[in-house]
């Protein structure tokens, strides 16, 4: 019986029992209140009583090995924050606020020493490992010399910076990162030593392939293997075609709720093997609680309806972009590849990718709100800040001028439904411009691969680009820096293998300032933002926004720029 | 040419039609009984008018519907009841989520099944889709065959080290699963194409499917053709033709192709059925015709984006394969019946 039941059954008593019944309504109101006070109302609840329950994800298929120093997706990703750590990590919360790297396993952020080549991290004392072993310097040079052991796919690009590390990456069996990174017990201290001054030195080390785990982990690929780490949760088993199960790590003490927070859930359970439209009726039916893959677009008008308090949408620091080979015709010649960039009606792009809702035009390298952004669109009607039109005119006159009219193009596509959809719609705009124009659909898993390696003459693909962490050469250095481009070869991210030693020079100099100043480095990124995009070695088509659908259950949703649903800090009950 | 005629024995339960016709050769007698096989010439008239209809595709295209099937029309417009209506419609209940592509509008002339999630016709990629299947279906069908007739024959009648190997090449393509050497195949060449010495296919030519499907079944073929080869090896005329000092090339093309032909005349709709079906598979994959060039199998792919608002998209294809398969089918039994000589006695 709720308090007004209770009232309006007072309130037809009677006469004659008043009396008693004021004496009773105010001890019944004493009562009620003092009892509302101890039941809370949702909002009201603490954390302790939302803690427990089994939280139930769905994905279309598992993500491959579970070594958090080898796994590069966002899908795992995602689950690592809450079960391993490193010496440092980004921070726990929503927003940009994400962006901020907090110590993790190291009591304080270290200053830089010897120029910016050296970092002392003081480890924090009292953290176990989920097997119960207690964390020590020997673990953490163990898992710094596991990076290469094991080639992380960014024990090249992220790490090779670290003394020592050159003959890693020549040798790794025997990686030893002699004079790199060095172990003191008695002081309990771990000594980072790099080559050359870095900027970005910590936010190399806060993403998952730099967590540190037991120095007994073998210096193989532990595939479906949970290897023990110490965050709060831990992976009791992983079947890559049913199931990973998270549950809590009984060893775990909350240390820092910036960097490890405790969670809500008791279990979590990612299963896998669903379609994305069987995710999505999972979800509606509470069956589920969360969906990794994006909803098939033709529930999205359902889902925007219907469902519009389970969704949430966020921004993505990431784009969309056609990367054209700079080195071969028609587009080493840079008036071919900015006559593309003139013809994409941004607009149609983002219709195709879901609507405005979902993407916004951009015609920039750096993504809106990243370090170094400053809006810059020279490839629009009307030239300046903002894509407003495409302008026909304008790319055909190009095409005229690079006498480029009537080679053959092909367009290399992922397949998937959107992406599909743009190659077909970049033909017709090729062929409008007066190219021979093709598209080839290439399965997800080959793709990627595909257009990275130049013995597969790939004049132009279709591919996109998320953030490994928050800093503008993750977008300028390593898609466009001479450094990245590795002819022959499948890891060569830099697409459009282009290669200007001069703005290449100035990305070093921006590198180097940042150590110091960021405010003036990201001054000159913005400068090189706008050179890069001037060359057009990639046709920007728009910044993607990704969609949460969790089930009604689900409270204390939280959006991380970094890592997005931080999964452990909602609850289920 | 000697043909192994039906014994009168074997004629005993057949139409009277047949047998008041002892003129007739074997070919027209066959060819009478398929006529009057009502079901199978239904079932042709059918395969026929889809072919027809799927041939006269740029003539609807330009004539009828206006529409180019192949281009992205994203902010594209038509009438409907006087009213402009865009082809994609965007989401304006809620969030305001996608968009949806216009539905059937039941008019021949305007886009009669709707349009796809990138503004083309639906109606008219069918009809150019099933040019290409229809196509691809045909040519692999006749590729599978002509292999498959010179690999059984030879096999057959040369028997010995030929039949051997022959015999483990055949088993090598048998012992993989169809699919999965189709798939296999696809995905390794739908990268680079193949360029073996003379015979170069780019990746996204009709004709890498067209390989693929015509080589992954010629087992399914040759292995009923040597079988009979064998059998016909060791026959009355063949033997007597061997005596005789007739040439092994004459016999073999004389006397015993002529009687093969009857199996592989019968493989024809079945394999074209089988061929379809295979891809229709393998484009809905995206390992089989590229875009934009459409199939059915590729529409259906992209009605499956849609399958939830527009569900024509990927149904209008679908019948199409089934109608295809099933004529080809119940064809396929007609000429059977009508060139099995022992089939005569289930006919009626």
């Amino acid at each position: 019986m709720t308090f007004a039941q209770r009232k309006e059954k007072e309130r037809v008593a009677p006469m004659r029992r008043m009396t008693w019944l004021i004496g009773a309504a105010a001890l019944a109101g004493t009562i009620v209140s003092s009892a509302q006070a101890g039941s809370p109302s949702p909002s009201q609840l603490t954390t302790a009583d939302h803690r427990g329950g089994k939280m139930r994800l769905v994905a279309n298929a598992a993500a491959g090995t579970l070594d958090p120093q080898i796994n590069y997706t966002l899908q795992y990703w995602q689950l690592y924050q809450s079960m391993y750590d490193g010496l440092v990590t980004f921070k726990h919360a929503k927003g940009s606020e994400g962006f901020t790297i907090v110590p993790d396993l190291a009591e304080e952020m270290p200053q830089a020493q010897d120029g910016g080549k050296t970092y002392v991290f003081k480890l924090r004392k009292g953290i176990k490992f989920s097997n119960g072993q207690d964390l020590t310097v020997k673990d953490v040079v163990a898992s710094f010399q596991r990076i290469f052991k094991v080639s992380s796919p960014t024990s090249g690009t992220f790490y090779n910076g670290i003394v020592g590390a050159d003959a890693c990456l020549k040798k790794a069996d025997t990686c030893t990162l002699e004079g790199g990174v060095v172990g003191d017990e008695a002081a309990n201290t771990v000594t980072i030593h790099l080559v050359a001054p870095d900027s970005e030195i910590f936010d190399k080390l806060a993403v998952p392939h730099a967590v540190i785990l037991p120095a007994s982990t073998p210096p193989k690929d532990q595939g479906s293997t949970p290897i023990p780490g110490t965050g709060a949760y831990m992976a009791a088993a992983y079947d890559s075609n049913k199931q990973l199960k998270l549950v809590r790590n009984s060893y775990f003490k909350e240390w820092s709720k910036d960097a490890q927070p405790d969670g809500y859930p008791d279990e979590i359970d990612m299963d896998f093997g669903l379609t994305e439209e069987a995710e999505v009726t999972a979800v509606e039916n509470g069956q589920a609680d969360w969906i990794f893959d994006q909803p098939p677009a033709d529930r999205l008008g359902e889902l925007g309806s219907k469902y519009k308090d389970q969704l949430f949408i966020n921004t993505l620091t990431a784009m969309y972009y056609m990367p054209m080979n700079t080195n071969l015709p028609p587009f080493n010649n840079v008036k071919a590849r900015q006559a593309v960039a003139y013809a994409i009606d941004r607009k149609a792009t983002v219709k195709l990718f879901g609507g405005p809702k979902l993407a916004a035009p951009a015609c920039q390298i750096l993504p809106p709100g990243f370090p170094g952004y400053e809006p810059y669109c020279p490839f629009t009607k009307k030239p300046g800040g903002k894509w407003t039109a495409p302008d026909l005119v304008k790319a055909k006159q190009l095409v005229k001028e690079s006498g480029t009219a009537g080679q053959k193009v092909t367009i290399v596509v992922e397949d998937l439904a959107p992406n599909r959809a743009i190659g077909v719609y970049m033909q017709s705009l090729l062929k409008s411009l007066g190219y021979v124009a093709d598209v080839k659909v290439m399965s997800s898993n080959l793709q990627f691969t595909y257009i990275q390696n130049t013995k597969n003459k790939v004049q132009m693909s279709l591919t996109e680009w998320y953030q490994d962490y928050p800093a503008a050469s993750d977008f300028l250095n390593v898609l466009f820096g001479c450094d990245s481009f590795h002819p022959e070869s499948d890891s060569s991210v830099n697409i459009a293998g282009y290669c200007d030693k001069a703005i290449d020079a100035k990305m070093k100099d921006a590198q180097a300032t940042g150590i110091t100043d960021d405010a003036a480095a990201n001054k000159k990124w913005a400068e090189i933002d706008r050179a890069v995009t001037d060359a057009a070695p990639a046709a920007i088509l728009f910044t993607p926004k990704h969609v949460d659908f969790i089930s009604k259950r689900v409270g204390n949703f939280q959006f991380n720029g970094q890592y997005y649903w931080v999964i452990t800090q909602s609850w289920v009950q | 040419m000697t043909v192994n005629l039906p014994a009168a024995a074997d004629l005993a339960g057949a139409a009277p039609s047949a047998l008041e016709r002892p003129a007739l050769g074997p070919w027209a007698r066959a060819a009478w009984k398929l006529w009057s096989d009502k079901a199978a010439m239904a079932a042709l008239s059918l395969f026929l008018l889809i072919v027809l209809v799927c041939l006269l595709a740029p003539l609807y295209a330009s004539q009828i519907a206006h529409t180019d099937p192949f281009t992205s029309d994203i902010d594209g417009e038509i009438t409907i009841n006087g009213e402009q209506v865009a082809l994609l419609q965007p989401s304006e209940e809620g969030l305001g989520l996608g968009s949806t592509p216009i539905g059937p509008t039941w008019d021949i002339t305007n886009y009669f099944l709707g349009a796809d999630t990138q503004g083309r016709d639906v109606m008219a990629r069918i009809l150019y889709g099933g040019r290409n299947s229809l196509f691809i279906a045909g040519t692999s069908t006749i590729i599978c065959l002509f292999f498959a007739a010179i690999m059984g024959l030879s096999a057959g009648f040369f028997g010995g080290l030929v039949d051997t190997l022959i015999s483990r090449l055949l088993d090598v393509i048998w012992a993989f699963p169809i699919f999965l050497l189709a798939i296999s195949l696809s995905i390794v060449l739908i990268a680079h194409g193949i360029d073996i010495g003379p015979i170069s296919i780019t990746a996204g030519s009709l004709w890498l499917p067209i390989s693929i499907i015509g080589i992954v079944y010629i087992p399914y073929v040759a292995r009923p053709v040597r079988g009979q080869v064998l059998a016909l090896k060791e026959s009355e005329f063949v033997l007597a033709a061997t005596g005789l000092g007739v040439p092994s090339y004459r016999i073999l093309f004389r006397d015993i192709l002529p009687n093969v032909m009857t199996t592989l005349i019968v493989f024809v709709p079945l394999m074209l059925a089988l061929n379809m079906l295979t891809e229709s598979a393998l484009s809905f994959l995206s390992i089989g015709v590229q875009a934009p060039e459409a199939s059915w199998g590729t529409i259906i792919q992209d009605g499956q984006d849609v399958l939830y608002t527009r569900s024509w998209v990927a149904v209008g294809p679908g019948i199409a394969i089934v109608l295809c398969v099933l004529s080809l089918n119940v064809l396929g039994d007609g000429v059977r019946d009508a060139l099995d000589p022992r089939a005569k006695l289930r006919i009626r």
